[in-house]
């Protein structure tokens, strides 16, 4: 049986009508209590209303720190977690609600690269079984043009197709990712979620593997969303990118946009933590230190999820919870921001002063003091 | 759709091929064993027994002698009517009603085996399907075959044992049956340890973003990966089986008489001992090497799948 080539993915349909589009996007999870206590049942926030759009043919960059939700997010949007609340539309049809029987025709159209290299692969079963598990599950093809599906995949992916009766066990890092592409591309989806792809690998090895995503995204017409706490990478492979913190996202813009003129304090603060080549720059730019810990998702703080730390957080921080939305005149109508004191441009953090009441100091200067 | 073992055959052989293979964790447990000098001595001893008891037939042919049959002459019993020792008709001597002791013995072997290997087989197959069920499906399924699992556990098996066995009158099936209900509970037991780790790794997760079902995710995906500590409880399994059918036997809950099993015949002979040593003497020497080899054995395949004995028995 033949499917449908990957080029006619990108034309059908109106092109503005994004490809994956999620709406009020939560995902909550019961914190196990000691049988003991009877008190409320707590959730984890992991994902708390989340709204995003992700077009077709384009890199969405999903950034924040360990915590923030952005697996979880990822797990949501590959339907491997049920949703608490929200809707995810693909194509316009909505499958945040699909049981897993009605769910499985849509398989196809994501898939899903995960982080760790070691654990992603049954280690018991040959490469070209892993690979050509897809197939099996889906019932597609003879067991000969399987194998040569595989072995073409194999090759696609920049592997040895001679190698599919190997063990995961004989493959570095670096190739068992591109078992586990192989293994997402073989259904032919439109879209690819990868959850942090390369953080497990050589910085050598990231950039193989990063190019290869690029190179199968040019070829295939792929959407991807793309996961990572590493901002360099990101801003290499992404078109747009999405900061999320503590569940929610506080900023989305273009790359470009995104890294010139970010407008959450957040991002301004992930951003500082980016390592610059050139040590002058480095040390005329301002670095901004966070003070403390994020909150606990169990308790999220109230308003701005950001208040507690953000250096100039207002009382109405903590009880208004700020939009997704256009924040400034010159921004374009991609940047959207979720704070109600968007930053300007060339405003410090470091000289800005807290008036809420439960946050503390939490900028440093280093651009001035240097860092201890 | 079935979705069993076969289908895990059927993944692999999907790629079967001369081209490139790699060595699977199968094979290099296997070379591991194949290097393990004790454990292959043990296993040359279990064939050794496995064809003994399978020419059985062979045995009487020679001697003459049928396994139930009595003879009363001057060679089976003394003119008092106690057993004769070992001598060029009886080699291994006479039991108290002037039977053939090496017949016998090598009778019982067969059924030694068969009960070993049908108990074993029987309790691995219900303690993989259910402890599998219980560790992937978790919840309420779990609590509910935890608990199945604690009661068995708790049951003491012997009296239980003689209870059914005196109603249903002794047979080979239903020792079977009553090994097999009472030891699945332990395999269960490791088996969902292992699945209820197993289940959080990402290949599972990987599988149901393919769309891959519960069923297959369990068999195709989890089962192989307990399947090395499966094989390694099994090969330890058989020997306890043997020895809990000899005692089964022993209290005269085994099969009937005239029927030769070790048990029974070491509970025959428990009146002779001071005067026909040989009576209990090669009977019980018989159970005894056969557990030790397959529990030597079972150590050696247990040392064959723990990828740490690899520096231990390094070329």
């Amino acid at each position: 049986m033949t499917r449908t080539t990957t080029a006619e993915g990108q034309g059908n349909t109106g092109s503005d009508e994004p490809l994956l589009r999620l709406r009020g996007v939560k995902k909550h999870f019961p914190v196990q209590s000691s049988a003991l206590i009877r008190g409320e049942q707590e959730y984890v926030h992991a994902v708390d209303g989340v709204d995003l759009d992700v077009r077709r043919g384009e890199t969405l960059g999903l950034v924040g720190e360990t915590g923030c939700g952005k697996s979880t997010l990822a797990r949501c949007i590959a339907r491997l977690y049920d949703l608490t609340e929200g809707t995810i539309e693909l194509d316009g049809r909505d499958i945040s609600t699909l049981s897993r029987r009605e769910m499985r025709p849509l398989r196809r159209e994501i898939q899903m690269i995960f982080q760790d290299p070691y654990g992603s692969l049954n280690p018991r079963r040959r490469v070209g079984s892993i690979i050509g598990e897809p197939f099996a599950i889906h019932d597609i093809g003879s067991r000969r043009e399987r194998k040569k599906q595989v072995q073409e995949l194999m090759e696609l992916v920049g592997l040895n197709p001679e190698h599919y009766n190997r063990f995961p066990a004989d493959f570095s890092g670096g190739q068992r990712q591109r078992i586990g592409a192989a293994r997402a591309l073989a259904l032919k989806p439109k879209m690819l979620v990868c959850d942090e792809p390369v953080s497990a690998l050589d910085v050598s090895i990231q950039a193989q593997l990063i190019n290869l995503l690029a190179d199968l995204q040019d070829e295939l017409g792929l959407t991807y969303v793309f996961i990572t706490h590493d901002l360099s990478v990101v801003r290499h492979i992404s078109d747009r990118i999405a900061v999320m913190y503590l569940g929610k996202v506080m900023e989305v813009a273009p790359v470009e946009e995104l890294f010139e003129t970010s407008r959450h304090p957040y991002t301004r603060a992930l951003l500082s933590a980016l390592p610059l080549p050139d040590p002058d720059l480095a040390d005329r730019r301002e670095q901004i230190i966070l003070v403390g810990d994020m909150p606990t998702p169990v308790h999220p703080p109230s308003g701005c999820r950001f208040h507690t730390r953000c250096p100039k957080a207002q009382p109405d921080c903590a009880e208004v919870v700020p939009p997704l939305e256009k924040a400034k005149d010159d921004d374009s109508a991609d940047h959207l921001t979720a704070c109600l004191y968007p930053m300007d441009p060339d405003e410090r953090l470091s000289r800005a002063r807290a008036t809420v009441a439960d946050s503390e100091i939490v900028a440093d200067d280093s651009a001035l003091g240097g860092v201890s | 759709m079935s979705i069993g073992t076969s289908d895990v055959a059927a993944a692999h052989e999907e790629v079967a091929g001369p081209v490139i293979e790699g060595r699977s964790p199968w094979a290099l447990a296997f070379a591991r064993l194949r290097r393990d000098k004790v454990a292959m001595l043990s296993l040359a001893i279990i064939i050794v027994i496995v064809v003994v008891a399978l020419l059985a037939p062979l045995f009487s042919a020679i001697t003459g002698h049928g396994p139930n049959e009595q003879y009363h002459t001057a060679n089976a019993l003394s003119p008092g009517g106690l057993p004769r020792g070992p001598s060029g008709e009886f080699w291994w001597g006479t039991d108290d009603l002037g039977r053939d002791v090496l017949v016998r013995t090598v009778y019982g072997a067969r059924i030694s085996l068969l009960v070993g290997v049908l108990a074993t087989a029987l309790t691995v197959a219900i303690g993989v399907v259910l402890g599998l069920t219980a560790g992937f499906l978790g919840g309420l399924v779990d609590t509910l075959l935890t608990r199945l699992i604690d009661v068995v556990l708790s049951v003491p098996f012997i009296l239980v044992a003689v209870a059914l066995v005196s109603i249903t009158g002794p047979s080979l099936s239903i020792t079977v049956l009553v090994i097999g209900f009472f030891s699945w509970a332990s395999v269960a037991r490791i088996v969902r340890g292992q699945v209820l780790s197993l289940r959080e790794r990402e290949f599972v997760e990987a599988a149901r973003s393919l769309g891959s079902s519960d069923r297959r995710i369990m068999f195709v995906d989890i089962l192989p990966n307990v399947l090395s500590q499966v094989i390694v409880y099994t090969t330890l399994l058989i020997p306890v089986v043997i020895v809990v059918q000899a005692t089964l036997s022993f209290l005269g809950l085994g099969l009937p008489p005239p029927t030769a099993d070790w048990g029974g015949m070491i509970s025959e002979a428990q009146s002779y001992y001071t005067v026909a040593p040989w009576f209990i003497a090669f009977p019980g020497a018989a159970l005894v090497i056969t557990t030790l080899a397959f529990n030597l054995f079972g150590d050696g395949v247990a040392d064959a799948f723990d990828p740490r004995t690899d520096r231990l028995i390094s070329q």
